[in-house]
């Protein structure tokens, strides 16, 4: 018997030009699925992905092809994202050579630029990805993402991968291209302290759909979706004088094969009372700019 | 429940190469520190920092040949009272202190379950290797450990295969495997690393809740600073196969004496922390420049040296010593005593 796995279920949201904005969930949230959508790396079954206007979802191969010189990507694992036969110079100029951008001598230099915009040096192009550490794989999938110009990337769990000291150069690095370049970025992580410090908004997803969606300060600061409350309660603060009460979820995230009825975060909610289980609960503005999908609005 | 000075476990200038085609990896070179009875000790570093191989060091887990350990000792005091070094046991008596007295739980709980047993069967094996019980018996004893580490309906779990659980519950049932035999010292090698930040947080709670009932030592190695101020009593900072800071835990935050933790604590980012105004540039991370060094390759000084902004040129002249810098705090850098007056100054 096959089932149908509802990895992210009717989602509605908006990305302003040159705007950052996070998306935040835990594993089986949907988060990565949505990212990956969003760029057609996999198929939506339904829905629009208005880009410019335009849905992309209504592409064909070949349109979809010219598209995607707007729209890159930077994957979570550096060491699987990049193709171990391929020099370094390869990987970047692929991307190039497809659009046919910067062709003959100028793309050699344009592949010099971008490894010193991502703070490598030109020489590094003639080596192989295993001569990287891990944060230099993931500066040289940035230069790869960046080769086309794009305006649009989704960074998909950029730093998870990446040991403590050397997350914080790549987050910086990603603030500062966005800043010159101009990006729009849709950030995916799980970690809210990251996101919190790199984005504009953030939407915060649980099994398929989302839950709330604000300015990053609000959203910390005044989180009106329970589990919002409990994600953000949940994160360990690096310092041991502050000892809080926490909110621990109980149980696990349930499975997408047979999420609840209703809300689906209802099952682990301590606020959950018996009509959420009866209404699939709309996602509404609240405050300005701040949305959240709870019928309960005597709480938080 | 710390019993002030009573000493459970003490390293001491332990050394663990590996022999590879490359040369020899110093991973762990000359590591002391020491775990009192009921405390919970965490070992911070990145990777290739060696504080893995410490932790499997002790557990005398180094796969030999292509690792060795090759100098210092490691003396525990078992349940028996007696105190042992560890690196010289025979395998025969050290067989009886894993999972006994000292067991350990890991990142990744689904590699190091069994995926044919019943995670029963797996519970029992350790109750009827060091408690003489029969299969019968241990299985009663899995089922109240399953409960005890509150995993829902016990009795029908302790049938299931590891597949059937969670990520969060198979973390629980390595718990339940881990504290079967009630050890004096249970090392916790990332054990939330996969986890999500909520199951984090529940495991965390259960460990610490746990640790109280058996009155337990804890090992907690992680990279995770928040994890630390949150678990800890005390902290061992770990870069390049040796020791470069250690104190306590409200001390390493409040006053680092090393660089190195210094970098660690300013390139996190804090939750609540973050004040941007909208239209105004957004601030930056302090981030630490440079690459965890290569293993292989380590500098002839300070490991830290070459990424280090208080970097002198006697930095590079030869490894510094790990000195007390009072109050049992201690401190791999030569220039902590500046450190230690600016933060005086700070205070002041």
């Amino acid at each position: 018997m096959v089932g149908n796995v509802k990895a992210v279920n009717d989602i509605s949201f908006k990305i302003g030009r040159g705007e950052v904005v996070g998306l935040v969930g835990e594993s089986g949230s949907g988060k990565t699925t949505a990212g990956r959508a969003i760029l057609r790396l996999i198929e939506p079954t339904g829905g629009q992905v208005l880009f410019n206007g335009t849905d992309v979802t209504k592409l064909s191969k070949g349109q979809m092809r010219d598209y995607r010189r707007e729209m890159q990507i930077i994957f979570q694992d550096p060491f699987a994202s990049l193709n171990p036969r391929m020099t370094v110079s390869d990987i970047i100029g692929e991307a190039m050579q497809i659009h046919n951008l910067h062709p003959g001598k100028a793309r050699v230099d344009r592949i010099a630029e971008l490894l010193q915009k991502v703070g490598l040096r030109p020489e590094h192009m003639r080596r192989y990805p295993h001569e990287f550490s891990g944060g230099q794989r993931q500066r040289i999938g940035i230069a790869r993402a960046l080769a086309v110009d794009p305006a649009f990337i989704v960074a998909d769990e950029p730093v998870s991968a990446l040991d403590v000291s050397i997350q914080a150069q790549v987050v910086n690095l990603l603030q500062d291209l966005q800043e010159e370049l101009g990006l729009t970025v849709l950030f995916i992580a799980h970690d809210l302290a990251v996101v919190e410090y790199i984005c504009d908004r953030i939407i915060v997803m649980y099994l398929g759909r989302i839950m709330e969606i604000a300015p990053s300060r609000e959203l910390n600061n005044n989180p009106k979706h329970p589990y919002t409350e409990a994600l953000l309660s949940a994160a360990p603060v690096p310092d041991p004088t502050v000892k809080r009460q926490r909110i621990i979820l109980e149980g696990d995230i349930p499975s997408p094969i047979n999420p609840p009825s209703g809300c689906v975060f209802r099952t682990r909610c301590r606020y959950a009372i018996a009509e959420c289980a009866n209404v699939i609960p709309e996602l509404r503005e609240v405050a300005p700019n701040h949305f959240k999908a709870c019928i309960r609005d005597d709480i938080l | 429940m710390t019993h002030q000075g009573e000493v459970l476990l003490a390293v001491n200038g332990l050394k663990t190469y590996f022999n590879t085609d490359d040369g020899v990896v110093k991973s762990v070179d000359g590591v002391t520190f020491h775990i009192n009875k009921g405390e919970t000790l965490a070992v911070v570093g990145e990777s290739g920092s060696g504080k893995s191989v410490t932790s499997l060091s002790v557990m005398r887990l180094i796969p030999m040949p292509p690792g060795k350990i090759v100098e210092g000792e490691v003396l525990f005091t078992g349940k028996d009272g007696k105190q042992k070094n560890l690196v010289t046991l025979p395998e025969a008596e050290m067989r009886k202190i894993r999972g006994n007295d000292i067991s350990m739980i890991f990142q990744e709980p689904m590699t190091s379950l069994n995926p044919v047993y019943t995670v029963g069967d797996q519970i029992a094996e350790a109750v009827m290797l060091h408690q003489n019980k029969n299969k019968k018996d241990a299985m009663v004893v899995a089922t109240d450990m399953l409960r005890f580490v509150g995993i829902p309906a016990p009795e029908k779990r302790v049938n299931e295969y590891p597949h059937q659980l969670s990520g969060g519950m198979r973390q629980r049932v390595m718990i339940a495997m881990a504290l079967s035999c009630k050890p004096a010292l249970l090392i916790a090698d990332e054990p939330t690393t996969a986890l999500d930040v909520t199951i984090q947080a529940q495991i965390l709670d259960l460990m610490r809740k746990l640790q109280s009932e058996v009155g337990m030592s804890i090992l907690f190695i992680t990279h995770n600073l928040g994890v630390v101020a949150e678990m800890a009593d005390r902290v061992v900072v770990m870069y390049g196969g040796r020791v470069v800071e250690e104190g306590d835990v409200v001390e390493i935050f409040k006053a680092p004496r090393h660089p190195y933790t210094m970098g660690l604590l300013n390139s996190i980012p804090r939750p609540g922390e973050y004040v941007h105004v909208p239209g105004q540039p957004k601030g930056r991370l302090e981030a630490i420049p440079g690459n965890v060094p290569n293993p292989l390759n380590l500098p002839v000084g300070c490991a830290f040296e070459p990424r280090c902004k208080f970097a002198v040129p006697d930095c590079s002249k030869a490894v510094p010593a790990l000195e007390d810098t009072g109050q049992g705090h201690m401190a791999r850098c030569i220039r902590w005593r500046e450190f230690d007056q600016a933060q005086h100054e700070v205070s002041a």
